[in-house]
């Protein structure tokens, strides 16, 4: 019974000699080199593949490529396990394992199926009608129970192993698509100079070529494919690409194409990826991307062994696969004789059921004189077979054919069903292409477009060869003609193809007496006919409407053989012609595309970009804990022993207060700022004054936007007449940089200044403690550290063993304090010199929790209370805003909300118990046993330990903050469930007077 | 994404760049006396055009150069750039 649906002739692409070992639910099977695990299924007999989406209803193959709506399989185990995989588009390699989804036990007994059996309690909007009340259900009920049944296959929940890459590509003009029409294109474009990608998804390029009987010139369609592959092969300005599929158009002609590098590959070497996602940045696109055969509604059309006409055909031509060897074939149309054709080829008579009267085509009459009969006017009405179709009913239309006038019932097991072809517009109308509907072919065509695309071939609705060709040799040559100065076209050679009659307006079967089976348009979503006959009949009138209400068209899917029909189906009912039903927007991806291939090689750690001081391998070495500060890893804590991070926290701050620390500030942000209007630049940017600032000398600074809330703050020192040191904080370093470029070039580009980022050209190192002094006296020996020789924001030039270094006395933690900068490439060196010298002193690290801490005990600002709500009175900095000068933001601090005396304003708070730590963002309130709502007085901005007083301690922001000291309010954090007496106090709660950082 | 021409570097992929707002609002000069309702237009009040907009763009991964772009909201096309002393072409 293996691979007994084979053909015994050898014209496909596939391999005999090479057998293909895999597992299909459990059973291992054998198909050939070549085979996709549909071809190789079909080949082996099996049709049921899965179930369906709402009804579990047993499914099969309709397609043999991206149309395919029913055949999604669950790919591989484990950490590998992918879902929803379309089996046609997967190529057959060593050992895969595939298997069923949306069934349980089995795909043959599925429990599921019930839904079924009770079809008429699941109709369209079934779920919105259903779960609406009671309303406290959904959550908990509903919502989880709908998620349970909805979704085709399993998310793996482990990491993906594989490997993704990103690409980005230029051309002039890119071909999606190597059927006759691309083929041509591309030769034209690149034999005329142009630089060409040409994309094909399948593994043989050739289109439809690979399948139909044709001549080009002296060669049949298929040599001559062949024949213009290994020309553009030999091309240096051509890119060939299979197994790519181009699935987005995005804007400036950036499209998106996704090449499956090793999937079919059995042992790909260690580092090859395993997909590849190029962005192409294209000059032209030309979009050959052929058609897809359309599906007929009749009753039961979904069962296994229903196929598209086209899908037979190319399964025996390239795959040497029979779907059946009892086939019907069903057509409106003449395309669907050439799989008649290629049955009786293999000596298997078929069945012809045509719904029109009749037909002269090339085709049918060579069918007629093979001596077959062809039942004209009739048409499919249901059919039979539980897993697999065994029979159908096949009625005389009668002259409106609106009903069947007779009905007779014949054995089968497959058939093959053309409703004609529907040009795939996906990506055209992805670039914002308005279509228009082409009365001839009944489909959509690209029209007026709004990118540089242009479609061609059987999906701009051109459907002969000659046609084809002739529109890709013209506009491939003339497209490249607008990258080249060759004028170089190549002539369309002369091709032969049958001709084929027109095809008839119906794409759906009158139900068959006495019975109302399910009439399926949409496979993939399990829309019925009668689903789009209630959505009309409840009131839904737009296209857009009756697709989301109904689910036609959307998904993975995104209508590929359904759009038309259900489109069709509307203006029937609606007695509307087509074009003013409208069509629904196709959305990108055209095809489902993985996770991991859009993530690419932005995973773990890789995810951002990771910055590190140049002492960041003392800090490992010395156990530092690090966290992530915008890009920078700092560290936050260096634990001692056993210690937790609250004892090393506490450690580390005392130690400042007590002796000296030593911390890591490289992070900071630092901008050079140079030129003779520098002085005054300064001066707009900042709220205080600047203009005078001696040289060899820093101040403290405070940014605001112009909607006056503060912006940034830092230290900016003044090295010489012209030349400034500005430091920013470690987050808004790259804003801040922006925000003055912005007024340089934009706003005020008369001033003669420039600005640079130095970030990372110095390092920076605080030295912070009384016994700081003492320490850098004896690393500095050159340097005058007393108060009078360098004082309070001050600064000097020295050296340590030739290492130029520049000393800062600036203070974040308000201890006498110093900040000693260094080349970077040198940080880490003087880093451990000073720790070396820094031992005689008790010197300890201390990380960005103890940096915290210090710094709220001394009620110093930070990002927290910074947080873009705050102008400078809220925060405690209204010393610092000049009222003789206007500045960036000066404007708004004038206006009548920001000049109110209650205003939220910056206080500290120490809890009653002095023992309970009071969580960040915890509410203040007045009286806590109020009733909601209770009104919200501000809130906690930071919070630490003080290790002054050996009590918590934090800052918050509230009403009326000044007045409010001394008074006793509450904390509460609803989140923790907690509620905190707390009282209020200055927020400056260690060394108010500030002596301590000018001892 | 969109393809931007820098006036300084030349055509850029958009994640080079970041978006800066309406090229035209004007910001007061400093000193001046100003009401609350034109302040207030200067710094919260822009036009939200279906089509036509010029508007400023930073290279932010580039040349660092603030310039204008004419673009249409509606269809991102771009019609001209320019550095920040110049008027647009089209």
């Amino acid at each position: 019974m293996f691979n007994s649906f084979r053909t015994t002739n050898s014209t496909g692409l596939i391999n005999k000699d090479k057998k293909i070992n895999f597992t299909f639910n459990g059973t291992i099977y054998h198909g050939y080199e070549g085979d996709t695990l549909a071809s190789a299924l079909i080949a082996n007999g099996v049709h049921l593949v899965g179930r369906s989406f709402k009804y579990h209803r047993p499914r099969g193959f309709l397609g043999v490529g991206v149309e395919e709506p029913n055949a999604m399989v669950q790919l591989h185990d484990g950490n590998k396990s992918e879902p929803n995989i379309i089996a046609t588009e997967v190529e057959l390699v060593e050992g895969l394992k595939a298997k069923s989804q949306n069934c349980w036990p089995s795909v043959q007994f599925d429990i599921g199926e019930i839904n079924n059996v009770l079809n008429r309690f699941f109709p369209a909007g079934f779920y919105y009608k259903t779960f609406m009340w009671p309303k406290s259900f959904w959550m908990k009920i509903y919502e989880p129970f709908i998620r349970k049944a909805a979704g085709m296959g399993k998310a793996p929940l482990l990491p993906d192993p594989d490997r993704y890459e990103h690409n980005y590509e230029h051309c002039d003009v890119l071909v999606v698509g190597s059927g006759p029409s691309g083929l041509a294109s591309a030769l034209a474009a690149a034999k005329n100079g142009a630089r060409v990608i040409l994309a094909e998804d399948k593994p043989n390029f050739g289109g439809s070529l690979l399948t139909d009987e044709v001549t080009i010139g002296n060669m049949s369609g298929k040599e001559w494919a062949s024949d213009t592959i290994s020309q553009l092969k030999s091309m240096p300005n051509v890119i060939l690409k299979k197994r790519s599929q181009v699935f987005g158009y995005y804007d400036h002609n950036m499209t998106v194409m996704i090449e499956r590098v090793s999937d079919h590959i059995e042992n790909p070497s260690k580092y090859t990826p395993r997909q590849r996602l190029h962005y192409i940045r294209a000059g032209e696109v030309i979009v050959s991307t052929g058609s897809i055969e359309r599906p007929i509604s009749f009753g039961n059309n979904d069962r296994p062994g229903i196929v598209l006409a086209s899908a037979a055909k190319e399964y025996m031509k390239v795959y040497e696969t029979l779907v059946g060897k009892k086939p019907i074939i069903f057509t409106n149309n003449d395309t669907a004789y050439s799989t008649a054709l290629e049955f009786i080829k293999n000596d298997i008579e078929p069945i012809i059921v045509d719904t029109r009267d009749s037909s002269n085509g090339e085709l049918v009459k060579e069918v007629q004189q093979k001596g077959i009969s062809i039942k004209f006017n009739s048409g499919i009405a249901d059919t039979k077979g539980h897993l697999k179709i065994n029979s159908a009913i096949i009625g005389k239309l009668d002259s409106s054919k609106e009903s069947f006038i007779s009905e007779e019932t014949v054995e089968c097991d497959c058939i093959c069903m053309s409703g004609g072809w529907t040009p795939t517009v996906h990506l055209s109308s992805q670039a914002g292409n308005k279509l228009k509907f082409n009365e001839d072919i009944d489909a959509f065509v690209p029209d007026k477009k709004r990118q540089k695309e242009t479609a061609i071939g059987a999906a701009n609705g051109s459907f002969t060869l000659n046609q084809s060709l002739a529109e890709g040799f013209q506009v491939g040559f003339d497209l490249s003609n607008k990258f080249t100065d060759q004028n170089n076209p190549t002539n369309s050679p002369n091709s032969n193809e049958p001709s084929y009659e027109k095809h008839e307006k119906l794409w759906c079967m009158p139900l068959p007496s006495g019975k109302k089976p399910k009439r399926f348009i949409d496979f993939q979503n399990d829309v019925a006919v009668s689903d789009v006959e209630l959505a009309i009949r409840e009131g839904f009138r737009s296209i857009e409407h009756v697709k989301r209400y109904t689910t036609l068209g959307m998904a993975g899917d995104q209508g590929k053989t359904s759009n038309l029909n259900g489109l069709q189906y509307v203006s029937k009912i609606e007695k509307k012609i087509v074009p003013e039903v409208g069509h629904t927007t196709f959305r990108p991806p055209y095809t489902p595309v993985t996770i991991g291939a859009i993530v690419g090689r932005e995973v773990g750690n890789h995810y951002l970009p990771t910055r590190k001081s140049p002492i960041h391998t003392w800090h490992e070495e010395n156990n530092a804990v690090f966290v992530a500060a915008g890009l920078w890893q700092r560290p936050r804590y260096y634990p001692r022993g056993s210690e937790d991070m609250n004892s090393a926290v506490n450690r580390e701050a005392a130690n400042v207060r007590k002796n000296v620390g030593i911390c890591d500030v490289t992070t900071l942000g630092k901008i050079d700022i140079k030129g003779p209007d520098a002085p005054e630049f300064l001066n707009r940017v900042y709220t205080n004054a600047w203009l005078k600032l001696p040289v060899g000398k820093a101040r403290y600074g405070v940014m605001l936007r112009e909607d006056g809330m503060v912006f940034d703050d830092g230290t900016t020192s003044r090295l010489s007449e012209n030349h400034f040191h500005m430091t920013t904080t470690t987050a808004q370093a790259a804003n801040v940089l922006s925000h003055l470029e912005y007024y340089l070039q934009v706003v005020w580009p008369d001033l003669d200044v420039n600005v640079l980022s130095t970030t990372e050209q110095w390092s920076g190192i605080a030295v912070a403690g009384p016994k700081s002094r003492d320490l850098l006296s004896k690393l500095f020996p050159d340097v005058d550290m007393s108060n009078e020789g360098l004082p309070f924001m001050g600064l000097v030039d020295s050296s340590i063993d030739g290492i130029k270094a520049r000393i800062y006395r600036i203070s974040f933690s308000g201890e006498l304090a110093y900040e000693v900068n260094v080349e970077s490439n040198y940080g880490l060196y003087i880093w451990k010199k000073i720790m070396e010298e820094g031992q005689s002193f008790d010197i300890q690290p201390y990380g960005t929790e103890a940096l915290s801490t210090l710094r709220i005990e001394m009620g110093h600002v930070a990002g927290a209370e910074l947080d873009g709500r705050t102008i400078p009175f809220d925060v405690g900095l209204n010393s610092m805003v000049s009222q003789k000068k206007d500045f960036i933001g000066k404007r708004s601090l004038s206006k009548d909300a920001f000049t109110e005396s209650d205003r939220q304003t910056i206080v500290g708070l120490v809890p009653l118990d002095k023992k309970t730590k009071i969580p960040e963002g915890s509410h203040i309130i007045e009286d806590n046993s109020a009733v909601a709502p209770i009104p919200k007085l501000g809130h906690v901005s930071s919070s630490c330990w003080s290790v002054e007083y050996n009590n918590p301690f934090s800052i918050a922001i509230i009403k009326d903050g000044k007045n409010k000291i001394g008074k006793n309010l509450y904390a509460v954090s609803p989140l923790k469930d907690i509620s905190i007496p707390v009282e209020v106090v200055s927020s400056h709660y260690v060394d108010p007077e500030g002596s301590r950082v000018r001892s | 994404m969109l393809e931007i021409k820098c006036p300084y570097c030349g055509k850029r992929s958009q994640n080079e760049f970041s978006y800066g707002g309406d090229a035209t609002i004007k910001r007061p000069q400093l000193g001046e006396e100003i009401s609350t309702e034109d302040w207030d237009n200067f710094v919260y009040y822009r036009d939200n055009p279906r089509g036509k907009h010029s508007e400023l763009w930073h290279h932010v991964s580039g040349c660092r150069q603030w310039f204008k772009v004419s673009r249409d909201t509606a269809t991102h096309e771009i019609f001209d750039t320019c550095k920040m002393n110049e008027d647009f072409n089209v």
